[in-house]
């Protein structure tokens, strides 16, 4: 669970997902909060890394892959720290994920079904379209929601991200990453809600920002995988 | 802009974009980084190309010759990318810094925490009198780590 300045919301979190979720461990990924983040995940009874300095989400999530890798866990789940990801649901992608063995990881869609409750701001819903146009497009496989944090992922995908992982805003290239080193995943529609408390990371000048450097990492991504990629395509999946 | 010279001014351009885009694709580069190196390229790619707008500028500032505002624009640039790598490896020693001082504690916790270490010897003392004595980091009360991790 990665946590920056999330004090206000971070231990409502980790007490749902002992209670809701499938039995697990949760290890949250103190990205050198400026807060109490640490302290409340603490009293939650998460385990806690903190980091010296803040990495970033791409830095921040790979630790904890690297952390489950070194002690052989098969699973790992990825949940935001602000209450926006319902812990409850993550029995629902446990059961998409082990229902299809040659699946890697599933993630959660908000835009797989009609939305309900929290609705994306109309500029951020553009990129993301954006994203999954083209995402769909280069993997042949329908892609709603490229931008999602809210993942399982299985031991090979583990040991994939804990050796390697993008920066700054990773999600995206995440998935064209698993796709070209032959892994499989899908989606599952979700619900996300309101941030329970705390600041997006994400402001205006940021998603500018963010809109140019996955574009242009996903180019350089392509160009890099260019051979794998046009290898026998996967039949799509919903 | 005589011809030949924007000829030039573009084809350089266009090698700084496609050079960049290479080191990003064998990941020598960042995105980051790249990002402000092909902005720049881009900017002096549009003056190259569109000499009205270099006449426009020239002019706007006082430089009869406009092959020179290309030159100052592009100056302008490389000072601000120095600026920005200034900044980059400012924030890199800090960061490095603190990564040592992290590091440097941490060993010497491990050290009391190994039985065997040399500090041992002043485990007695310390029990007593050393601030780490109660297993808990100042920073974040961070409790030791078990020996092993809860049900891995
Ligand atoms: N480790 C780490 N986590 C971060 C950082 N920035 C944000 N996060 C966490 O990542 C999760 C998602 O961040 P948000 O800022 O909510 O981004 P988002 O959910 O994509 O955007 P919103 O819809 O605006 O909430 C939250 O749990 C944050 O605490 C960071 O720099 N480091
Ligand atoms: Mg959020």
């Amino acid at each position: 669970m990665p946590a920056y300045n999330e004090e206000g919301s971070v231990a409502a979190v980790v007490r749902r997902v002992y209670e809701s979720a499938p039995p697990c461990d949760v290890l949250v990924i103190d990205d050198g909060s400026s807060d109490e983040t640490a302290v409340r995940a603490r009293e939650a009874g998460a385990w806690v890394v903190s980091m010296p300095f803040n990495l970033g989400i791409g830095g921040a999530v790979q630790t904890g892959f690297l952390f489950a890798r070194d002690h052989g866990y098969q699973l790992v789940a990825q949940i935001d720290g602000d209450g926006q990801h319902d812990p409850a649901i993550l029995m629902r992608l446990l059961s998409k994920l082990s229902s299809d063995e040659s699946l890697d990881m599933v993630y959660g869609s908000r835009f797989l079904e009609a939305e309900r409750g929290y609705r994306v701001p109309l500029s951020r819903r553009v990129g993301i379209k954006l994203f999954a146009f083209s995402l769909t497009r280069i993997l042949g496989q329908r892609i709603t929601d490229p931008t999602s944090g809210f993942r399982l992922c299985n031991r090979r995908a583990i040991e994939l991200f804990a050796a390697e992982y993008p920066q700054d805003y990773p999600e995206v290239e995440a998935l064209l990453m698993l796709r070209s080193g032959g892994f499989r995943f899908a989606e599952v529609a979700v619900q996300m809600s309101n941030r329970a408390g705390g600041r997006s990371s994400i402001t205006r000048l940021r998603s500018g920002y963010y809109m140019v450097k996955v574009s242009l990492a996903l180019l350089a991504g392509l160009l890099r995988e260019r051979v794998k990629l046009t290898g026998p395509t996967l039949e799509p999946q919903v | 802009m005589h011809a030949r010279m924007q000829i030039a001014s573009i084809l350089f351009a266009v090698a700084v974009l496609v050079l960049v885009f290479e080191l990003v694709r064998r990941r020598k580069l960042s995105e980051r980084y790249a990002l402000l190196w092909m902005s720049a390229a881009l900017a002096l790619l549009l003056l190259a190309a569109w000499q009205r707008l270099l006449y426009l500028v020239s002019r706007a500032v006082g430089i009869y010759y406009p092959p020179t505002t290309f030159l100052v624009i592009a100056f302008g640039f490389a000072l601000m990318l120095l600026l920005n790598f200034s900044i980059a490896s400012s924030r890199l020693s800090a960061e490095t810094r603190t990564l040592a001082q992290r590091v440097a504690l941490l060993e010497m916790e491990l050290a009391h925490a190994d039985p065997d270490a040399p500090l041992e010897r002043d485990r007695a003392r310390d029990a007593e009198l050393h601030p780490l004595a109660g297993a808990r980091s100042p920073r974040t009360g961070a409790q030791r780590p078990a020996a092993n991790p809860p049900g891995a």
